[in-house]
């Protein structure tokens, strides 16, 4: 492993150049680039990095870059881009395209508020608006979980039982522009670790397909199905993934969620992207104290993963979800999937707070704040605004 | 009936356009694909075709009408899908050729974003416009290819804006070859398909496709129909090497437009439409006389 000080968007980058040259020896490696603040350093990376078989396009807009990686992926070769906020929204077609296409693209998404009014900095918003995509979306805390998933990603959605595209989540400037120690994984690990990229359903002019004609509602309807029970196996295929990956890389990410001091947890913070890592000090801190409180990393969107979530959630009583993110007339959208996950637990009060929304700061005297009202709470209300920003 | 059954008796089962395909009687894009196919002597494309007619003549799966293999891609996307099929295949070393054919809605307007990159970055392939000068394959609403005059779904009164000149816009992209098809001129079409073929980078092809449906004319008139355009010179035929190099391929004899405008029922104000049409005719052959007199191809 080469430790390395590097920016987010610097491990993401390199993460996602190692998997593509991992390609060299079947169809290459490729995908479009066009940039938006704050994910420009990645695809930037990328049109400097000098593939033994790959071609990153420069094209006039993301939802050419992504065009651009149906193309790609269509014709066998491992594809991927990033974006971020309306690069997101302005991509969205080919976003729904590529899962429907059943294309195991990855896509970066450096989380960035949606405009306008413009707003550069985090919030989930951009890439939860496509959670309705057929994609796998994963939401990573750290420079070392964002490399690590980003390997996952391309294991899992090259997977023949999945075929579906990824999205990797990290959070604009608070991890896409700050840098932290991390293990670069080295070429010979990430070769061992991926195989080669097989799109069985590619252009073949030996054997010619219309890909993504008309289909009549029959069709639809199976077609859609497939995609669900493709998503049901995303739990076992990812676990695969995470224990090939200790085995290769001798380290052992997160694999849906992470669970801490959630065993006899009376209230659990549920938390994604780098709020988790700060609400972490914060749960160690308030069980040094004393207080039977845990809390869960969510990591894995799509597929919600409904059951871990309340297993992990466990006998707790009461759970606070901090959602930055918003969905105007309803609330936090992390929230709604996880009381959907509890519809077995009627007793359970789970409380939504929309924090750092537009990207205020979540400090830990913020999240101490919230368990405070969690904590005296005794019945839960509408999603609590959180208001931050100085 | 086995598939194999079906390939044995049916000899052309490997043409990029089948039997079977659910285009109009009439329509330009049946014989554009098969001269197409006739001038590609064998060679067999990847085709990349967005939301058009185009992808509704392969019929609803598990069946397709073509014996190639098709991209059906989002409406803008035809060429940035194209771009990456063919940018793996060059990075493979496979002798690809990679086509987009697409409806004029898809080319002059959805799809100019896309088209435009692609011709700048000169991405190998070649991108062919049937152009019906309408919304077709949504009943017929106005495009920015429609002429003057025209009636249509959402220009019930006529269309009062000029169709805009798709040959010039892709001609200052300074791409290798741009050319326009005739379906009256089979030899020409041809020449140019195999030029097409031979030549490297981005190559532009616009083709005027009879619509019967749209332009309300007789199915068996079709051909006639195209000769006449080219005759009035409402349709020049020409050819654009490099972007400024120029060739006009049929000089016209200007004959009256009436009886063109007459056999189609989309002109509903003939005496207005006769005026309007006139007047572009004019302003686009003094245009290209003088680019062809001054930048000929054959220097």
């Amino acid at each position: 492993m080469a430790r390395a000080l590097v920016t987010g968007n610097y491990a993401a980058g390199h993460a996602l150049a190692v998997a593509g040259e991992a390609n060299r020896d079947a169809r290459g490696c490729a995908g479009g680039a066009y940039p938006i603040t704050p994910q420009s350093e990645i695809i930037e990376y990328l049109r400097g990095f000098d593939f033994t078989k790959g071609r990153i396009v420069a094209v006039e807009s993301e939802h050419s870059a992504m065009g651009v990686c149906i193309g790609t992926s269509l014709a066998g070769a491992r594809s991927f881009t990033a974006s971020s906020s309306n690069g997101l929204a302005y991509m969205t077609e080919n976003v729904f395209a590529a899962g429907y296409y059943r294309l195991p693209i990855v896509l970066i998404a450096v989380n960035r508020t949606l405009g306008p009014p413009w707003n550069i900095w985090v919030d989930q918003g951009d890439s939860l608006a496509l959670r309705d995509a057929a994609w796998l979306q994963f939401y990573t805390d750290s420079h070392q979980d964002l490399v690590d998933t980003i390997l996952l990603s391309f294991r899992v959605s090259e997977d023949p039982r999945i075929l579906l595209p990824s999205i990797v989540a990290e959070d604009g400037f608070v991890t896409s522009h700050t840098q932290m120690v991390v293990d670069l994984p080295e070429q010979a690990l990430v070769d061992k670790y991926l195989p080669h990229c097989s799109v069985p359903h590619r252009l073949n002019p030996q054997h010619p397909t219309t890909v993504g004609g008309l289909t009549w509602p029959k069709e639809t309807e199976h077609h859609r199905i497939e995609i669900q029970q493709a998503m049901d196996r995303v739990p076992e295929v990812l676990a695969e993934a995470v224990n090939e990956f200790e085995k290769v890389f001798g380290r052992r990410p997160h694999g849906a969620l992470a669970a801490d001091h959630t065993e006899d947890a009376e209230i659990v913070l549920v938390a994604c992207n780098t709020m988790a890592r700060t609400a972490r000090h914060v749960v160690e801190d308030r069980r040094e104290k004393g207080q039977k409180i845990g809390m869960i990393k969510s990591k894995m969107f799509r597929p919600f993963p409904r059951k871990a979530m309340a297993d992990a959630i466990g006998s707790a009583k009461k759970v606070a979800v901090l959602d930055r993110n918003h969905s105007p007339g309803s609330g936090g959208i992390f929230w709604q999937e996880i009381m959907a996950s509890l519809h077995g637990k009627p007793d359970v009060m789970v409380q939504d707070y929309l924090v750092g929304l537009g990207g205020g700061d979540v400090t830990p005297k913020i999240i101490d704040e919230i368990v405070d009202d969690i904590s005296g709470r005794e019945q839960a209300v509408e999603p609590l605004w959180k208001e931050v920003a100085a | 009936m086995t598939t194999a059954e079906v390939h044995a008796e049916c000899a052309c089962h490997d043409a990029i356009l089948r039997p079977g395909n659910t285009n109009c009687a009439g329509c330009g894009m049946s014989i554009g694909l098969q001269w197409l196919d006739q001038a590609l002597d064998g060679k067999k494309p990847i085709l990349c075709i967005p939301a058009c007619c185009g992808i509704v003549t392969a019929g609803a799966f598990p069946t397709s009408a073509y014996g190639v293999p098709v991209a059906a891609t989002t409406f803008a996307s035809a060429p940035a899908v194209a771009s990456g099929v063919t940018s793996v295949a060059e990075m493979n070393g496979e002798d690809t050729l990679t086509i987009c054919w697409t409806g004029d809605g898809g080319t002059y307007d959805i799809g100019i974003a896309t088209l435009s990159a692609a011709a700048e970055r000169n991405e190998d392939m070649i991108y062919i416009c049937y152009d019906n000068e309408i919304y077709g394959n949504t009943g017929g609403q106005r495009s920015s290819a429609t002429p003057e005059g025209v009636a249509t779904s959402t220009t019930p009164r006529g269309k009062r804006e000029v169709k805009k000149d798709m040959m010039a816009i892709m001609a200052g992209h300074r791409i290798p070859y741009a050319a326009s098809l005739s379906i009256a001129h089979r030899d020409d079409f041809m020449r140019k398909i195999r030029i097409a073929k031979e030549t490297k980078g981005f190559r532009f092809l616009l083709m005027l496709s009879p619509c019967p449906t749209g332009w309300k004319s007789e199915a068996e008139e079709s051909v006639d129909l195209i000769r006449h355009a080219v005759e009035c010179g409402l349709f020049p035929v020409y050819e654009v090497y490099d972007g400024v190099r120029y060739r006009i391929n049929v000089e016209p004899s200007f004959k009256p437009m009436g009886e063109y405008l007459e056999k189609q029922r989309r002109y509903t104000k003939i005496a207005a439409d006769l005026a309007a049409l006139q007047s572009y005719v004019d302003r686009q052959w003094h245009t290209l006389h003088g680019l062809e007199k001054a930048f000929p191809a054959d220097l």
